[in-house]
């Protein structure tokens, strides 16, 4: 596959490149802090991982294997137009399978298939500074990082609580990275959560917008915050997948045309090596291919 | 044309043969290095710098180094600077304090950790990366932990000063202020972000 021609390789320049990976470089060593860089006008609108895209193109090489999933699957709007991109601009080898890949640009999820170390799972991220609706000026944020005072999203949470009966807070949850840094993990579920934790992988996270990126190194403590009477828990359902049968991974619910509703994996990938491999749903007979 | 110095054309060495895909290597490696901490990583395929540079320390600079770093030579010669100008556009600067990257060739001979830009509280990232040319790795050294490295991983890097590892611990105590380091000998890297705790009860010996 060749790139197209009058971009360089990856769309960006290369002094561009020099500086994001410079930034990335101090983010990995400061894990959870965020490093403010140059973000750069992409070819499409902020909010579309125009972050995640400046990451990606800065580390990626001709011998890496690309897949993008948003809301884990391969095959919706944002993902296609991400990896066609970088096949344009790049002539990059792209996959949809997680194993297969050798960096995973991610909007809203963590692929169910436990990463590699030799993997880079690469963040599309809106709003970088956790605690942005609780206290909107930076000067203050960055003071409270400095000071690591993180007070505010305790009282938050415990509002939660005396408000609900219990943390209502079900996607972006804060984690506090290596004991040091609150960082926001992106708007992936809390389901999530606990696969930043001592991942095998290096995570990456890039907010355009805001011109931030920062990083979890491999093996880096992760942990969400919570309290001693009501610990962090992750979402569960009644129900396994419609369609593999999967028990252990974040289900979509469906609306049906007969007016039904459906739970299916999220991870198109997941569920689809499952079924493939003969597992089979509520909602797809042994017979039919594929539903 | 005004500039008396005479642009060294004929001794000048080439840079990276292919700078957008041999930088990108060289950066995935470093990038490697630095979040797996205290583990080897070689590099290929490496333009032959100007003496006392090795080839990784060479090869780092020319992939991360431009006009907006300002780059400190220990042992500053007219060949090396040169290369630095003409391939990186970098400035060099004399004082170690305002470097963003410092390349130190006679560790033993190295100002101390706390004379490089340390990074401010609400900004540690302003902080400087040092390149520490050793004279090679070996698997007898101390234990280090941290972030990058599952349990412990040990490594011994050869011909840095006595109280090197204390000069260290003192970097730690600041973090998330502090310096990173890449040590390099040959074509060979190794990582130390300031994150990274060293225990240093030399199995045999010492330095």
């Amino acid at each position: 596959m060749n790139a197209l021609p009058g971009y360089n390789f990856a769309y960006l320049d290369e002094q561009t490149k020099r500086m994001i990976r410079r930034a990335l470089l101090k983010a990995v060593a400061i894990p959870g802090y965020q490093v403010p860089f140059g973000s750069r006008e992409m070819p499409l609108p902020y909010g579309w991982g125009t972050g995640g895209i400046q990451v990606t193109a800065s580390i990626l090489g001709q011998e890496d294997v690309l897949k993008v999933i948003d809301q884990g699957s391969d095959d919706t709007t944002n993902a296609v137009n991400i990896r066609r991109f970088f096949n344009r601009t790049a002539g990059m080898a792209t996959t949809d399978r997680t194993e297969e890949a050798s960096i995973i640009q991610t909007r809203h999820r963590i692929p169910e298939k436990p990463l590699n170390e030799n993997q880079i799972l690469v963040f599309q991220v809106p709003l970088p500074e956790p605690m942005t609706r609780l206290e909107p000026r930076e000067a203050v944020t960055r003071k409270l990082h400095a000071l690591a005072d993180y007070g505010l999203m305790h009282v938050k949470l415990y509002e939660d609580i005396a408000r609900y009966g219990h943390i209502a807070t079900t996607y972006d949850y804060p984690v506090l990275v290596n004991g040091r840094y609150l960082m926001a993990p992106s708007p992936i579920p809390k389901f999530d959560n606990p696969k930043l934790h001592m991942s095998p992988a290096l995570q990456l996270f890039g907010a355009g917008r805001e011109k931030r990126v920062y990083a979890i190194p491999p093996w880096t403590r992760v942990e969400s915050l919570d309290f001693e009477d009501h610990p962090f828990s992750i979402q569960r359902w009644q129900q396994p997948c419609a369609l593999c049968d999967a028990e252990d991974s974040f289900l979509d619910e469906v609306v049906l045309d007969g007016g039904g509703r459906m739970f299916v994996c999220s991870d198109s990938d997941y569920c689809q090596t499952r079924q493939a491999a003969g597992h089979t749903g509520s909602e797809n007979t042994p017979t039919e291919v594929s539903a | 044309m005004n500039d008396p110095r005479p642009l060294p054309t004929s001794a000048l060495l080439p840079g990276l043969n292919d700078p957008v895909h041999d930088s990108q290597r060289v950066f995935r490696i470093v990038l490697s290095a630095l979040s797996n901490p205290a583990s080897l990583h070689a590099l290929a395929d490496l333009p032959v710098p100007p003496a006392p540079m090795h080839a990784a320390a060479g090869a780092v600079l020319l992939t991360l180094s431009d006009y907006e770093t300002p780059v400190w030579l220990q042992s500053p010669t007219e060949a090396s600077a040169a290369w630095l100008r003409f391939h990186c556009g970098t400035p060099l600067v004399t004082k170690a304090k305002e470097a963003q990257f410092a390349l130190i060739d006679q560790p033993l001979a190295m100002p101390p950790l706390s004379g490089f830009a340390q990074g401010l509280a609400e900004y540690p990232d302003r902080s400087a990366t040092l390149i520490v040319q050793v004279r090679g790795f070996s698997s007898e050294g101390p234990l280090f932990s941290g972030p990058g490295i599952n349990g412990q991983r040990r490594i011994g890097i050869d011909g840095l000063p006595g109280d090197f590892w204390q000069s260290w611990q003192n970097n730690r105590a600041i973090a998330p202020l502090g310096v990173d380091i890449l040590f390099v000998s040959g074509t060979s890297v190794v990582g130390l972000p300031r994150s990274i705790d060293v225990q240093n009860k030399p199995a045999r010996g010492g330095v």
